[in-house]
């Protein structure tokens, strides 16, 4: 009788033992993910940050041709003041937060495609190689966020895949992990801004 | 009873065709695939068939030779449709998912073309690894594009805008990055071994002065030697510098695993390896 409980109870910890690791096995996986779905997030936010570097350059360029487009121009400046002041704490990436991050850089980049739709009135300043390559550059810095933002949507959704599936969801709970939001795809984001030559 | 199981048989099918059908025509199918090492063609993917034999082998030993003497990857694809796509984004998306350029340069360039003929629109994009952004800028790809590449395509002399393209990447590419900066830079793996000479050597020699002092030491004490060493590495545990020795040799050869493991594509695997974040630009006729 004695040595069957020695024995069950060797048992019950060998078994709690090996679900251990295994929960530790899932929650270090987590963790990667975790952290994957944080490294796209900042290349998010460098492309952005690159964008809004290059607004100062392309308003002075523009402002010297077109100097009577105030309204648009301060637009601009405005709507990218306004993205500047939206930042996002990596570790929280929800719904919320995501909306307002991306409410602002739709802000920026509605203003921007209207500047250069202004911008169509001014051969000369078309004509201008410095304002050709900040053209060229504002469409690069357009592509750059599209990767990026396909990028971090799928590191997310591994990321909530993962999460989801049981057990995982057990151990993501007990440990807090959550569910990350993605970028919800929009049109115009999608699409750079149209510039003809 | 027949006409049961006709219809469990319908609905079956339904279901199949839902799940089955829809993710065979989702653009992951649409989207090229990788060509291997044992391909004839690998720089020059023309899935469209608009350039004529001599044309690809052309191009193809061009950009090969280019690629072995220069370590920069220049890959041209010929698609019949960017699968739904921004042609922006399908380029980049090619050169990230073949691994165009070496891994430890993304030093690659992706050349995209869909032809005017197919459906009304011609759509060109040059997509630039990361490690060529500085010099292949969005506004030179741009120029090669509208300069190079369209009033070459416009005439239908797609081997010739193409052609073009290529001569003038390469050219201003070769500055950034030459065989013999690159075989500088991969040859930084000779002064790891001869640290991890050193390593083991200092190791070796740390062993023997320690085994020294625990002889004298159990001789002073009159214990045997083993329990003298023993005696040391119980003390060497608390002070925790054995720990901090430790951590830095996995830091080290966590660094040296992946210095070996990107040496091994350059002769051997279709590409490199690079990475791509959407660099270049494009144009369309």
């Amino acid at each position: 009788m004695n040595m069957r409980n020695i024995k069950t109870s060797w048992i019950v910890i060998g078994v709690i033992f090996l679900l251990g690791i295994f929960a530790v096995s899932k929650y270090n996986s987590l963790v990667a993910k975790e952290e994957k779905v944080e490294q796209a997030w900042s290349q998010v936010e460098n492309v952005y940050q690159r964008r809004l570097d290059l607004i100062p350059n392309l308003v002075n360029t523009v402002k010297g041709y077109a100097a009577h487009e105030k309204e648009t121009l301060e637009g601009v400046i405005e709507a990218r003041s306004k993205a500047t002041s939206v930042t996002i704490d990596p570790t929280n990436l929800d719904e919320n937060a995501l909306q307002q991050f991306e409410a602002a850089q739709q802000g920026l980049t509605k203003a921007l495609s209207k500047l250069m739709v202004v911008v169509e009135r001014y051969p000369e300043l078309k004509a201008n190689q410095n304002f050709l390559e900040l053209q060229s550059q504002l469409e690069g810095t357009e592509n750059r966020i599209a990767v990026e933002r396909k990028r971090f949507n799928e590191a997310v959704q591994e990321y909530n895949t993962y999460l989801r599936k049981f057990p995982n969801n057990l151990i993501a709970s007990m440990f807090g992990f959550e569910k990350k939001a993605y970028f919800k795809a929009q049109e115009e984001a999608q699409t750079a801004p149209k510039v003809e030559f | 009873m027949k006409l049961l199981l006709d219809k469990i048989l319908k609905i079956f099918l339904l279901i199949n065709l839902l799940f089955f059908g829809i993710t065979a025509k989702s653009s992951e199918d649409c989207f090229p695939p990788k060509p291997s090492m044992q391909d004839k063609y690998r720089f020059v993917n023309d899935f469209a068939g608009i350039l004529a034999e001599g044309e690809k082998i052309t191009l193809e030993q061009d950009l090969r030779a280019f690629s072995d003497t220069t370590s920069n990857q220049i890959v041209v694809v010929i698609v019949k449709s960017l699968c739904g796509m921004d042609k922006a984004m399908f380029a980049t998306e090619i050169g990230e998912k073949w691994g165009v350029g070496r891994k430890e340069f993304d030093n690659g360039v992706v050349i995209l073309v869909k032809p005017k003929e197919i459906d009304g629109k011609g759509e060109a994009f040059i997509a630039v690894g990361y490690g060529l952004e500085p010099v292949i800028t969005d506004a030179l790809a741009k120029r090669i594009v509208e300069n190079e590449m369209i009033p070459e395509f416009k005439q239908r002399d797609y081997f010739r805008g193409i052609w073009r393209a290529v001569k003038i990447i390469e050219s201003t590419a070769v500055g950034e990055f030459d065989t013999k900066e690159y075989m500088a830079r991969t040859h930084k793996t000779s002064p790891v071994f001869f640290f991890v000479f050193l390593i083991i050597m200092f190791f070796v020699f740390y062993g023997i002065g320690r085994g020294i002092a625990a002889s004298k030491y159990a001789h002073q004490k009159g214990i045997s030697f083993w329990q003298a060493l023993f005696l040391a590495d119980l003390m060497s545990h608390m002070g925790g510098r054995h720990r901090s020795s430790r951590g830095g040799g996995g830091g080290f050869w966590d660094d040296f695993s992946s210095g070996g493991g990107s040496f091994g594509g350059f002769s051997g695997g279709s590409f490199g390896g690079g990475s791509f974040g959407g660099g270049g630009a494009g144009g369309s006729w």
